[in-house]
């Protein structure tokens, strides 16, 4: 981030700029004009795999990085780079790369920066996959994790060794919906001279910008928000170009000759945009892990709509946590956007627009009394999924944590009547309706 | 790479290359608040052709150390001594903006040391308005926001980056956050104190100008009319193309300058 003196209102009244461009306005055009060929006007899908080179020598410089271009659609590809350039504007990046996946996103981002050997201080309330990657998979190629409380930044500073590399935390933990304390962990990760990972999925660019906040690198499930609709599996990292991988010798694969790439220096010769650039040129090219240009095209059409899916989602979310914060058979309403959250007045300033649409609660009654809730649902659809403009429901300890043990569990902020929702577009007042046959069914069982 | 001039350490590009001893050297030399690292494609595209490729940070920005030389006389000096320091009898220049302006001063001060010139983005004058001066020595954000914004076209501010998934407007943000408190004013100053008729008569060094019709920082009626009082000049006018070429048309900024420089 930057650490320059705020804009002071009147500073430049003699000198008159453009105005920036909104977040709306970004979400519909940023990184795309119209086709200069065909006149198109929607992002045209470039169902190739392959592009033909001009001539030799324009091939070697696409090669070489002396060129713009692009060579094959596993490196970058026309659709997909609409779509990466759109998620660096909406989220305040120098780049992005679209990923096969939110699980791929994360592993490129770590893997980018981290070698056996480096360490880890993550959040412990993650989604599940990601806690899978860090505590049992990367460890098989020498890379530790060390779980610390989301909300204690003082925990992550302590779990810091000379051997991290990362500091890895969600916007909203999930499913405990903890609000991180961006700015404070980024803090504690520069003091360590080492960057800070944030996964905004649940939040999206149009609730926070982690970057603004102090993160340096942002990941997202396109699945999710993005997209919108529950049609497409995709991820994206941000760049947010603001660390200074120079500051000390912790990350070679930035600073130290890349034989992978004729020992290219990319710290050296990319400047801000190193990070982004490694990935591609090392990560994508080598794991693979590519963006079906179809479904980018797919999460740009999301996106479009983002601004206006977001806040319906929000204004559902809150009618429907509101409803059950009152209701009968509920034990507890875990949402940031409620007073009684513990994150409420941190959730006030880094989420000011709402605190997404994905929450939990805790049924009376227990895992049956839950299960019978879930099945008495007709609008909520039980799946393993979040964002979808159609309401979801889960039941977390049995789903997307069911590898976690009742100690991880717990550590994680999962009870076993957790019920997680993800809240959609339909009308709030049949969403509530749904509910209320859910909470009459479990109510029986309770008894 | 790095390098001492005058005692001050300096860091320089090299486009990754390994030159001949004798190979033809061409300094770039970036713009106001910017670094090396905008150079980083034709810096590549040079070196693979052979040429010794010197892209320095000029003192003060990026990884050189400071101060920050406060008048484009100064910098000309330093370019001279930068090539001695290098052992280089004589080199092309390619600037941008402020660098067009050091390789302007430099050619007509030091014409047996220059070979040729190519100016991007140039105007003669360049002023800057007081606002954007005093904000920049206040180290006001609204200075890199603003110059930011006017530094791209309407089109390259909404993006549609040659370079995949690169936000070239949010790059140069960070690359302007990243110069350290009043920098940014030193440089912004010594443009706008600039005065081409301060350097004497133009020598016979070969002279190209780039300017794009989008560009809002020095249109391209002012870098042409740069063009037209050097007498040995050529120009190629950029369609759309804003202040920030390198990264808004890149390809087209490079066949320019490998036209121009015989590469």
């Amino acid at each position: 981030m930057s650490e320059k003196t705020p804009s002071t209102p009147g500073a430049l009244r003699t000198h008159r700029g453009p105005p920036g461009t909104g977040f709306d306005t970004l979400a519909l055009h940023a990184g795309q004009s119209p086709d200069p060929t065909t006149g198109a006007r929607a992002t045209p899908i470039y169902q190739s795999a392959s592009f033909v080179f001009p001539d030799s020598e324009a091939a070697a410089g696409l090669f070489n990085i002396e060129r713009a271009g692009h060579v094959y659609s596993r490196l970058s590809n026309p659709t997909n780079a609409v779509l990466e350039e759109r998620m660096a504007a909406l989220d305040g990046g120098v780049g992005a790369l679209a990923t096969a996946s939110g699980q791929a996103a994360t592993h490129l981002a770590i893997t980018t920066l981290l070698s056996a050997g480096d360490h880890i201080v993550a959040s412990s309330s993650l989604y599940g996959g990601t806690h899978n990657l860090l505590e049992y998979t990367l460890p098989r190629f020498g890379i530790t994790t060390t779980f610390v409380d989301p909300r204690d930044p003082a925990a992550f500073a302590a779990a810091i060794t000379p051997a991290s590399r990362l500091c890895f935390g969600e916007v909203l933990g999930n499913p405990g919906l903890e609000v991180l304390p961006i700015a404070s962990i980024a803090e504690v990760a520069h003091n360590a001279g080492i960057p800070l990972l944030v996964d905004a999925t649940f939040s999206t660019p149009y609730l926070c910008r982690p970057i603004e906040h102090g993160a340096d690198i942002v990941v997202h499930s396109a699945t999710k928000f993005l997209s919108g609709h529950g049609v497409v599996i995709g991820g994206v990292v941000v760049d947010g170009g603001t660390f200074d991988w120079h500051a000390n010798a912790k990350f070679p694969t930035m600073t130290e000759p890349y034989e992978g790439f004729h020992n290219l220096v990319f710290a050296d010769e990319f400047g801000p945009a190193a990070f982004i650039t490694r990935a591609r040129k090392e990560g994508i090219r080598d794991f693979g892990a590519c963006m079906a240009p179809m479904t980018a095209f797919q999460v740009l059409q999301g996106l479009e709509t983002l601004p206006l899916r977001m806040a319906k989602h929000v204004n559902n979310a809150v009618a429907i946590a509101e409803f059950l914060e009152g209701a009968d058979g509920v034990a507890k309403v875990n949402y940031p956007s409620l007073p009684s959250h513990p994150d409420h007045d941190l959730a006030k300033t880094l989420l000011p627009k709402g605190c997404g649409a994905v929450f939990g609660f805790e049924i009376t009654g227990g895992r049956a009394a839950g299960q019978a809730f879930i099945e008495a649902l007709d609008l909520f659809s039980h799946l393993a999924n979040i964002g979808d403009a159609k309401s979801l429901v889960i039941h977390p300890a049995s789903t997307t944590h069911h590898r976690m043990d009742s100690a991880a569990l717990a550590g994680a902020g999962i009870s076993e009547g957790l019920i997680r929702l993800s809240i959609g577009l339909e009308d709030p007042a049949d969403l509530i309706g749904d509910l209320k046959r859910g909470l009459r069914a479990a109510s029986k069982v309770a008894r | 790479m790095q390098i001492d001039v005058s005692d001050r350490n300096v860091f320089y590009g090299t486009g990754s290359g390994s030159p001949a001893p004798d190979a033809e050297a061409i300094i770039f030399l970036h713009g106001a608040g910017m670094d090396h690292s905008v150079w980083v494609m034709p810096a590549r595209y040079f070196a693979r052709h052979g040429f010794r490729v010197v892209a320095p940070d000029l003192p003060g920005h990026g990884k050189s150390a400071g101060p920050a030389l406060t008048s484009i006389s100064a910098m000309s000096d330093w370019v001279i001594e930068l090539q001695e320091a290098l052992n280089l009898s004589n080199s092309s220049l390619v600037g941008h903006s402020m660098g067009s302006l050091i390789s302007f001063a430099t050619a007509a001060r030091y014409p047996a040391r220059i070979n040729k010139i190519a100016l991007l983005g140039t105007a003669n004058p360049m002023p800057v308005s007081d606002g954007l001066l005093d904000a920049a020595r206040d180290n006001d954000h609204a200075a890199f926001a603003v110059a930011n914004t006017w530094s791209h076209s309407a089109t390259g501010r909404l993006g549609s980056s040659g370079n995949p998934g690169n936000s070239n407007l949010n790059t140069g943000m960070r690359l302007l956050e990243r110069v350290a408190d009043g920098v940014y004013h030193t440089d912004l100053s010594a443009c706008n104190d600039f005065t081409a008729a301060d350097f004497g008569t133009w020598g016979k060094t070969p002279a190209l100008v780039v300017a794009g019709t989008g560009d809002q920082m020095t249109p391209a009626r002012s870098g042409l009319k740069v063009a037209a009082s050097i007498p040995n000049c050529t120009n190629i006018v950029l369609e759309g193309c804003g202040h920030s070429m390198l990264s808004e048309q890149p390809n087209e900024v490079l066949d320019a300058l490998a036209g121009f420089l015989n590469a």
